[in-house]
């Protein structure tokens, strides 16, 4: 949500006024306010959390402070939980993305088929976007996944089944679930507009050739989703990574640490544990990991989809 | 029977049965809210009952539902007509007058929005208690344009390119101020963009949780206060949740439906021309 | 009065020139032709001149004053777009009014100059629409509506007729004609498609990778191309090139040698040419005629009948393809062998670096205008 990305360019210098069409216009003063305010956005909380990331500060005990010197970081990096919740985010990013475009994609293909109700079935489709992480969270909790109570659980016992902990058993998996639940209608609603957009006549001219619906499927619509899978991932990627609601609602990042990810350890170790210090330093880390996604995914994605 | 219609037949009944199980969780919600509270624990799941208001009223009665309501519009609108306000200039200035770093500097926009937020919570907490901003509702409206200000520049910016340059172009040579080329070309011409854009705004500031819990008590709370007030005795209040639940997000997901066609053309994010 | 000087003008786009010194002189009234093949520039060239792109180096000028800086909408110019660039939300009305709109005209002055501009172009009973109702052929007049409202010292044209339909596009060629007549003002119009130049044009400018590589009226550049790149590019269809050998040099001609062994004598000052150099034929497939005792023999491989004439696409014995026009009632068939003559007097001969060589006697319209000069009312 907040702030990140050392890798900026430096927002002043950037903003040349490109050789396309000549205008007096100063793009600068036009530019200016979104990156400057962004940018104080990320670089003053950015500031004041490495400040503190180098200091003893906790809010439960005011009789320690002063400089930490690398301790806080020290104490994480050796700390297994900073890599349990590394892993975590990206298994749960990873995951969530692979359910959502896969599931999304078949989806797609269906609800561009013409069938009856097709409109109404696709608003039902969407409906998950519109509701809140906190919401979604309560209901999957509660409702479905409740061991005692919940609807998933009767349904295994109806089959003589032990009843499934899904909380307890499989943490992190149920909170891939939820989240991805929350995501597939955006997915669905990008690809099946990318579908909709295919030239009917490319259809037509495979059909002549003798494509049948599979052959259809892989060599003339898959291709064509290939930008509209790429915005998929960029933008799920970035809400993804910050995954907070879902967790605390649902498991508090437990049991253990089974489904921390890097932002829910920040508020463990802040909100909890009131160690502002320790905190601080793993949002740097957070920051840095942000920066590597950023650089290495997001870059080499959005480059193609920016033109 | 032909066998189109057959297909038809079989394709309706996957599409309903996809559509019902992704709605379905939302379903049982909403069902859950017109029961009583053994009702909605009850095993079997009683999927036949008597509906009842009950859990409504005692909503009403243990909160004022419309106070909250209104935060959330006010904050929400607000946000969204912020950042499209301090967006348009910069996302028109990037599509038609592109440098060198445009790109650049517009992924270091969106890369803005990976980190989490928890990460400078405390830093941006201790700003607001300082600067009085806490529990306000243009301290959160202030937030959450800055949250949505990356999308929103990139959105705008995706539209904007697909403005044929020749009808600005035009416009300068009929002697077009930049000020009136934006006000009577650029913003009419995309205005459907600028719709959807300012829609998705509306529905990420809608649902956001995080800065909202943390940030506000009840003065500016918004809904998703109002819905944690709820859910603190775990499991324990189920339909009254529920209930609470269906009201928070009715409107949203009525305004999500209602717009829809629009909101899809803006979530493509120039993937699709 | 407006007359357009461009003096050493250049563009750059980063690293690439794409103009690369353009010198030229636009009359008052004159209709200037801008014309060469795709992606040669004429496009940067024109909105170099009506500010919508900035002049890398050079000088603009428009009746004696450096323009160069000086921004589109007060160089008292109007420009129609190939797209025609209408304003979509805009009734045709509002769209021809626009820039009085902004001029700050008042509202009924506005009206009448909108309606003057309608009753030109016969858009009278379409004022209403929006473009989208409008056809191919009613938007592009909405488009020329728009840039005559402004009453312009200079239109400027970038391929107005481009996305039109061949009889549309005949039938705007000869409005176009009609209007600048009537409007008596300076118009800069750009093309690829030589036969909208030859046809419209007081001057064309061929350009070619951001040069001039000749302007004059259209018989100079059909009579007395100045290189092959001009003598190919004008005429329909092309002028045929053939490789050639001088054999002798007289003052009245220089005879060569063709292939063949044809032997002609072309009129043409020798300059430097010498006895033994290599040279090009040039001969335009209007300039020959089949005949018996033909100077080149070859088999007919395509025939194209359009009626009033035909032209055979002619295979000469050592391989070389040559177009030859001829009568349309000739019977010749595909695969008949033919003997072809030709006419000295219209051949061209070009030097070893495609530059022609001078002819003996300038064609007597070659300094024909389109347009009988009148005074400016
Ligand atoms: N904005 C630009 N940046 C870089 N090169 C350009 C730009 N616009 C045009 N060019 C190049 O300049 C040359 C001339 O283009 P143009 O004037 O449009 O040609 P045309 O004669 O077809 O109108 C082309 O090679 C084109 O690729
Ligand atoms: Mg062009």
């Amino acid at each position: 949500m907040a702030s990140t990305t050392t890798a900026a360019p430096v927002p002043g210098t950037s903003t040349t006024v490109g050789g396309r069409s000549q205008r007096n216009v100063k793009t600068l003063p036009l530019v200016a306010p979104s990156v400057v305010i962004l940018f104080l956005w990320m670089i003053v909380p950015l500031a004041m959390t490495l400040w503190f990331s180098f200091q003893y500060y906790n809010l439960l005990d005011p009789t320690v402070g002063g400089f930490a010197g690398f301790e806080n970081y020290t104490f994480l990096l050796t700390d297994p939980s900073l890599w349990t919740a590394m892993i975590n985010t990206i298994f749960l990013v990873f995951w969530v993305l692979v359910i959502t475009v896969g599931l999304g994609t078949l989806l797609a293909v269906l609800f561009d088929q013409d069938f009856y109700g097709r409109s109404i079935a696709r608003l039902l489709a969407i409906a998950p976007f519109f509701v809140m992480p906190t919401v979604s969270a309560l209901v999957w909790k509660n409702m479905l996944m409740h061991p005692v109570n919940g609807l998933f659980a009767f349904f295994t016992r109806s089959l003589g089944l032990p009843a499934i902990d899904f909380f307890g058993s499989f943490p992190l998996t149920s909170v891939i679930i939820i989240v991805a639940w929350q995501w597939l209608p955006f997915a669905l609603l990008i690809l099946l507009t990318a579908i909709q957009s295919l030239d009917s006549e490319q259809k037509e001219a495979a059909r002549m050739d003798g494509a049948g619906p599979f052959s259809m499927f892989f060599f003339i619509i898959l291709p064509h989703l290939g930008r509209a899978i790429s915005v998929v991932i960029m933008i799920e990627t970035i809400f993804l990574l910050s995954v907070f609601a879902e967790i605390y609602v649902t498991t508090s990042g437990g049991p253990g640490l089974a489904s921390t990810n890097l932002a829910f350890l920040i508020y463990l170790r802040a909100l909890r544990e009131y160690d502002v210090g320790g905190a601080s330093a793993a949002g740097v880390i957070a920051v840095i990991l942000a920066n590597i996604v950023a650089v290495f995914l997001v870059r080499s994605i959005a480059k193609n989809i920016a033109d | 029977m032909h066998p189109k219609t057959r297909e038809r037949l079989v394709l309706t009944v996957v599409g309903w049965l996809a559509a019902g199980l992704i709605f379905f969780p939302i379903f049982w919600m909403i069902l859950t809210s017109f029961k009583t509270e053994v009702e909605a624990v009850a095993t079997p799941p009683q999927l036949f009952f008597t509906p009842t208001l009950e859990n409504y009223i005692t909503v009403r009665e243990r909160a004022d539902y419309v106070h909250f309501a209104i935060n959330s519009i006010v904050i929400s609108v607000g946000a969204t007509l912020l950042a499209t306000l301090i967006a348009v200039p910069a996302a028109y200035a990037m599509a038609f007058f592109p440098g060198k770093r445009t790109k650049d500097l517009l992924l270091w926009m969106l890369s803005t929005k990976m980190m989490p937020a928890v990460g400078v919570l405390i830093p941006i907490y201790l700003l607001f208690r300082d600067t009085g901003a806490i529990d306000t509702r243009w301290g959160l409206i202030v937030v959450y344009t800055l949250m949505n200000l990356p999308i929103v520049v990139w959105m705008l910016y995706t539209f904007f390119k697909e403005v044929p340059k020749d009808i600005l172009e035009a416009g300068r040579m009929d002697g077009a101020k930049p000020k009136q080329e934006v006000w009577m070309l650029l913003l009419p011409l995309s205005l459907p963009g600028i719709a959807s854009t300012a829609l998705l705004s509306i529905i990420l500031c809608w649902n956001e949780a995080f800065w909202s819990l943390n940030l506000t008590t009840s003065e500016a709370a918004p809904l998703t206060t109002f819905i944690a007030s709820f859910s603190a005795p775990e499991g324990l209040f189920w339909a009254k949740l529920s209930a609470a639940s269906t009201i928070a997000i009715a409107p949203i997901l009525v305004f999500g439906w209602m717009s829809q066609r629009q909101l899809v053309r803006g979530l493509t994010f120039g993937a699709v021309k | 009065m407006s007359t357009i000087v461009l003096k050493g003008i250049q563009k750059n786009y980063g690293a690439v020139q794409v103009i690369k010194g353009i010198d030229l002189s636009i009359d008052d009234r004159e209709f200037c032709v801008f014309v060469g093949p795709s992606g040669c520039g004429k496009s940067t060239l024109l909105r170099m001149i009506a500010g919508l792109e900035e002049i890398t180096a050079g000088d603009l000028m428009i009746d004696g004053q450096r323009i160069n800086d000086v921004p589109p909408s007060e160089r008292g110019l109007a420009m129609v777009f190939q797209s025609y660039a209408l304003y979509p939300h805009m009734s045709v009305a509002d769209n021809m009014g626009f820039s009085l709109r902004l001029a700050g005209v008042p509202k009924e002055e506005r009206r009448a100059k909108v309606a003057e501009a309608a009753r030109i172009l016969h858009l009278d009973n379409l004022l209403d629409r929006k473009p989208k109702e409008l056809s191919g052929g009613q938007r592009q007049r909405v488009a020329i509506g728009r840039a005559i409202v402004r009453k312009p010292k200079v239109f400027l044209f970038d391929e107005p007729l481009s996305n039109l339909d061949a009889s549309l596009r005949v039938q705007m060629r000869i409005e176009l004609a009609r209007l600048h007549d009537e409007l008596a003002a300076t118009m800069i119009y750009v093309t690829h498609d030589q036969i909208e130049a030859m046809t419209m044009a007081d001057k064309i400018v061929v350009l070619q990778s951001g040069i001039v590589e000749q302007a004059g009226t259209p018989l100079e550049l059909y009579h007395h191309p100045r290189n092959q790149f001009v003598a190919g590019f004008i005429g329909s269809p092309k002028m045929n090139f053939l490789p050639a050998k001088v054999t002798a040099v007289t003052d009245t001609a220089t005879t060569i040698a063709l292939p063949s062994g044809a032997s002609l004598d072309i009129p043409v000052r020798a300059g430097g040419q010498k006895v033994g150099y290599a040279v090009t034929l040039g001969v335009r497939p209007e300039h020959m005629r089949l005949a018996g005792e033909g100077e080149l023999l070859g088999e007919v491989m395509v025939v194209e009948r359009l009626g009033g004439e035909t032209f055979l696409y002619t295979q000469l014995n050592d391989g070389t393809m040559l177009i030859v026009q001829a009568d349309g009632e000739i019977p010749t068939g595909v695969h008949e062998r033919i003997s072809i003559k030709l006419d000295p007097a219209a051949c061209h001969l070009f030097d070893g670096e495609g530059l022609a060589i001078e002819r003996m006697e300038r064609h007597p319209l070659a300094n024909l205008r389109r347009l009988p000069t009148r005074k400016a009312s």
